[in-house]
């Protein structure tokens, strides 16, 4: 199922190319570049939700899906069109007047023109010469994934949360979702943190566990949300941890991040620069990468694999390709699920460790 | 490094904290708090309710041995009754033996007293009664023999004192 969508998603290009660049193919991604190309564009975010595209008997591109709203701040204050205006197009060739000043999107990205120019120009390494990146809150594919995990949580959750009203045992979805509540608590925060503290940091690894895992599980419906490869919401769980560890940090954390005891006093300064780089900057970086990482690589080996069928067609003949590309992603597609587990797992986890560090009381001797 | 930074979208990053931090403090309010207080609640109400199971048990086993001595110590007793009672109704008998053998004895020998005395009374009338009808026979025989009536119980008096009757 999920092989067959991609399939259809594979042949993903744009509307207006057909007029720009007269493409014989119907949009058809047939070509190592095009393929990588392809791959690229759907690890970004994307202003449209498009379910698949496919080209009409005419040779016209149609896009299955609906428009998003377009939300930024230009240089003359908010502009809000929906994104059904740039039709598609990707590489800043439709440009969208809203309030005398010009619009374009290039590689998921909202420009607004120079106030002379009339059409986008490239230098040679595709950068947009005349053109700078507006500050976008757009409702992307990504904050409808955010919003949609966001809603199936509350609905599960505080459905299971009302069961415990009437009922001791719950049933139902309630049954399922109770132990994982209960495997976080005890194999997660328990241990980590600590049976006097964890209590208060439970509501936070909790919702960031279940976030994660059910963003890293939509990522492989053939939806294709690409949420938790997004490098920006990466960022900000890493941050939430950060900042969540940093202010409840005990006295002797800070005592032994500032001016560790034991150690003579010329290394104290520097081990503190150590310290505090490693809790402020290096945890939460392999926090985010950690996850952006994973996912976005898996992402690109399920696509890579798909793509078998198409790249490697000349090689093998259809059959083969076809063949060895469906068990391969198929394959890959298995062990990713275990990943989307596992990365929500280990951020809790590596969050509730480092909370954990943060909160601990040592005995003093 | 420089794609990643290019892929970095601030408005993103924006949106995510904020939905993050409605959707922590909308699952804290409505779902967290009271899955782990319930969770909490059952977790210590099925503690409670095995350390009453054990405490019931103990006291089960208590009630048994309470339960075993009591009836031990009952039966004791009953088995102490009933060698008392026996005791008793032995003595009992015995007693009422010893007085009914010497309540017979006595009103034997009452008996043989009163039947010695009415024997001798009986005797008594008799040699009254004996001398009497003697002292009529007599008279008629000796009327008629003898004139003299003093003569003749003077003879009949000296005969008599010779008669033992025993």
């Amino acid at each position: 199922m999920v092989v067959i969508i991609f399939i259809t998603t594979t042949s993903f290009a744009l509307e207006t190319e057909k007029k720009n660049h007269d493409q014989k193919d119907g949009g058809e991604v047939n070509t190592q570049e095009e393929v990588t190309a392809y791959i690229k564009h759907h690890l970004k975010d994307s202003h449209d939700f498009t379910f698949f595209s496919y080209t009409s008997d005419e040779g016209e591109r149609k896009h299955v899906g609906f428009p998003l709203p377009v939300i930024f701040w230009s240089s003359e204050g908010l502009v809000t069109f929906m994104s059904s205006e740039f039709h598609h197009n990707d590489d800043g060739h439709v440009i969208v007047e809203k309030g005398g000043l010009k619009f374009a999107k290039i590689h998921s990205k909202i420009y607004e023109l120079d106030s002379e120019a009339a059409t986008v120009s490239f230098d040679e390494t595709h950068h947009a010469t005349n053109a700078h990146k507006v500050l976008d809150f757009s409702i992307t594919k990504s904050v409808v994934g955010i919003l949609f995990a966001g809603l199936l949580m509350f609905l599960g959750f505080s459905a299971l949360a009302k069961q415990y009203k009437t009922r001791k045992v719950p049933k139902g979805l309630g049954r399922a979702l109770e132990p994982l509540v209960i495997y976080v608590r005890d194999e997660i925060a328990k241990p980590n943190i600590g049976e006097k503290k964890y209590k208060k940091f439970m509501g936070f690894l909790l919702t960031v566990f279940f976030f994660i895992w059910i963003l890293n599980l939509l990522g492989l419906t053939p939806l294709g949300f690409n949420v938790t490869g997004q490098i920006a919401v990466t960022v900000a769980l890493a941050l939430f941890t950060m900042v969540i560890y940093i202010f409840n940090g005990s006295k002797d954390f800070w005592a032994h991040t500032l001016w560790m005891p034991g150690v003579p006093y010329i290394l104290r300064p520097i081990l503190a620069v150590i310290e505090l780089a490693g809790f402020i900057l290096i945890k939460p970086f392999s926090l985010l990468v950690r996850l952006f990482a994973n996912i976005t690589a898996g992402h690109f080996v399920v696509m890579s694999l798909i793509a078998l069928m198409v790249t490697m067609k000349e090689a093998f003949g259809p059959v083969a390709s076809t063949g060895m590309s469906l068990a391969l992603a198929l394959f890959i597609m298995v062990i990713e699920i275990l990943v989307a587990f596992l990365q929500a797992f280990i951020f809790t986890m590596l969050s509730s460790l480092f909370i954990g560090m943060a909160v601990e009381e040592h005995e003093h001797h | 490094m420089e794609t990643l930074l290019n892929d970095f979208s601030p408005g993103l990053f924006v949106m995510q904290i904020v939905i993050l931090i409605i959707l922590l403090l909308l699952m804290k309010k409505f779902a967290w708090k009271p899955i782990l207080n319930s969770l909490e609640e059952r977790e210590t109400g099925i503690e409670d309710a095995l350390a009453a199971a054990e405490n019931a048990r103990k006291e089960m086993q208590n009630l048994q041995a309470d339960n075993a001595k009591l009836v031990k110590e009952a039966r004791a007793e009953r088995d102490a009754m009933m060698k008392e009672a026996r005791e008793i109704s032995d003595k009992l008998i015995a007693d009422a033996k010893e007085d009914a053998k010497e309540v017979t004895s006595a009103l034997i020998e009452k008996a043989q007293a009163s039947i010695q005395q009415e024997k001798q009374s009986a005797l008594a009338e008799i040699k009254k009664n004996v001398a009497e009808l003697s002292i009529g026979i007599a008279e008629s025989v000796i009327k008629k023999e003898l004139s003299n009536k003093k003569d003749q119980l003077e003879l009949v008096e000296g005969l008599l004192k010779d008669v033992t009757l025993n």
